[in-house]
């Protein structure tokens, strides 16, 4: 019973990488606005101007300011205002390494659904955040 | 007993009804809707590029309304993101394509910082979210590009009648404790769902099993997608689906909405991010004012009355969602 009662060991693995990439993914996120903020690197869009584009449709915003989607960021990242996508890239993708630590842990426990399921959700969300999947905006 | 079964089994009912018309309306109302083939409104837009105020005004005023809206999601019970995205879409001069983006940051984000503690504590279920995660993560991403490639008229009358929606259940739907599961059904059964987690406040252990699994997944598929569609968090969902239709008990439905909101969000997030409908000036002061307005929450929830907070988020919720709808019809610009 009382074996029961505790926290399985894919779930303890599983909090364990949660719990370090939140605490990173968070921390990024705020010193990455702070420099954005203090103008140690310049911005991509001035922050004057952001209210020309904020009510924008993304489309629009897209071509008014020269932005393309997808993974470009990666090579802005000497502006203030892209390296923000640090962080937040962070946080989206810290789910992806929990569910890669808890793979080979149902694997040895012989879970071979529950292995699979994870394996699944692993493609889900790298397809998701590969860039292949794209709206087509209006 | 027999009559409380009964009348689980009618909230079930009741709240499969509420999702499914919602989501029907969701989904038919961009091809019947007369705003389908409309562009954004260009008065309202300009009235706000044309604003006196500095850049930094917003993004302050953000943080702060972000902050509050953390401390009343707390006490009222319900996720960040359902109270964001209808309130910064309606009263923001943001449009709502980076507004949903936000929003699912903003949920994303809670449900990160609130999963690591669930699942130690053996609240979150890991077996039980996993199978529903995989079926709502890939629904998230097939509404986050319908939402994304509709226009803002069709997306705002959309959420305004979703959130009126979620008004209806939270008013309707009661919850149960503890609802009972005579039999768990074979697909829990195979997937070995089942649990056993210590009630604190009567020091009992609490055996758990649930049923209605397949309608339960099927639900998900639905819910998953408005997810994705509106940017919303999808607790309000989770939690009925879990606790009425599937019978898991009440604790155990919020911790693992909370922790199955990290996994949906995800892949919604990244639909967002590489559609390029994530603005950090917007993102980071939510974030940032949402998780400490959940600080304070938490301290301040000893002190109030959760049932009359409720129904301030119930009033709130109404106002947000009636300005998204007559935003989106063109009724109140």
């Amino acid at each position: 019973m009382k074996n029961r009662l505790k926290a399985t060991e894919e779930q303890l693995a599983y909090a364990k990488v949660l719990n370090l990439g939140m605490k990173i993914g968070l921390l990024a996120i705020i010193v990455t606005f702070i420099i954005y903020l203090s103008g140690i690197l310049p911005p991509h869009v001035p922050v004057n101007d952001l209210p020309k584009y904020w009510s924008m449709p993304v489309k629009t915003y897209l071509k008014a300011t020269g932005i393309h989607p997808g993974w470009w960021w990666i090579s802005m990242l000497g502006k203030g205002d892209f390296l923000n996508f640090i962080g937040i890239a962070f946080l989206a993708g810290v789910t992806i390494c929990c569910c890669l630590r808890i793979i080979p842990i149902f694997l040895r426990k012989k879970d071979t659904v529950y292995a699979t399921i994870v394996m699944l959700e692993v493609i889900v969300l790298a397809l998701a955040a590969s860039g292949i999947l794209k709206a087509g905006g209006h | 007993m027999l009559l409380e079964t009964l009348q689980q089994k009618k909230q079930a009912a009741r709240f499969n009804k509420a999702l499914i018309l919602i989501f029907l309306f969701c989904l038919l109302y961009p091809l019947v809707g007369p705003a389908f083939a409309s562009t954004e409104s260009p008065a309202a837009a300009s009235a706000i590029v044309n604003s006196s105020m500095p850049w930094w005004s917003w993004p302050l005023i953000l943080f702060v309304v972000s902050f509050a809206l953390g401390i009343v999601a707390v006490l009222g019970g319900v996720g960040g993101g359902v109270l964001f995205v209808p309130i910064v879409g309606g009263f923001f001069p943001f449009h709502i394509d980076f507004v949903r983006g936000a929003g699912l940051l903003v949920a994303l984000s809670g449900a990160l910082a609130a999963g690591p503690g669930l699942l130690k504590k053996g609240m979150a279920d890991i077996r039980l979210a996993l199978p529903i995660a995989l079926i709502a993560s890939s629904c998230a991403i097939i509404g986050a590009m319908i939402g994304l490639a509709l226009s803002s008229d069709v997306v705002n009358t959309a959420l305004g009648a979703t959130i009126l929606g979620i008004v209806f259940i939270m008013l309707m739907a009661k919850k149960s404790e503890y609802p009972e599961v005579k039999q768990a059904d074979n697909l829990s059964t195979a997937l070995r769902i089942s649990g056993i987690y210590y009630e604190g406040s009567s020091g009992q252990e609490v055996n758990w099993k649930i049923h209605r699994t397949p309608q339960g997944l099927a639900l998900f598929v639905i819910i998953g997608v408005m997810a994705g569609m509106f940017g919303l968090g999808a607790g309000w969902a989770n939690v009925p689906a879990l606790n009425l239709l599937m019978g898991a008990p009440l604790k155990v439905s919020v911790a693992t909405s909370k922790f199955l909101l990290s996994i949906t969000d995800t892949s919604a997030a990244w639909i967002y991010v590489n559609t390029g409908a994530v603005l950090p000036m917007m993102v980071v002061p939510s974030i940032v004012g949402i998780m400490l307005g959940s600080i304070v929450g938490v301290r301040i929830l000893a002190k109030t009355k959760p049932t009359a907070v409720r129904y301030i988020v119930i009033v709130m919720l109404l106002f947000a969602g009636l300005r998204a709808l007559l935003k989106g019809l063109h009724i109140w610009n």
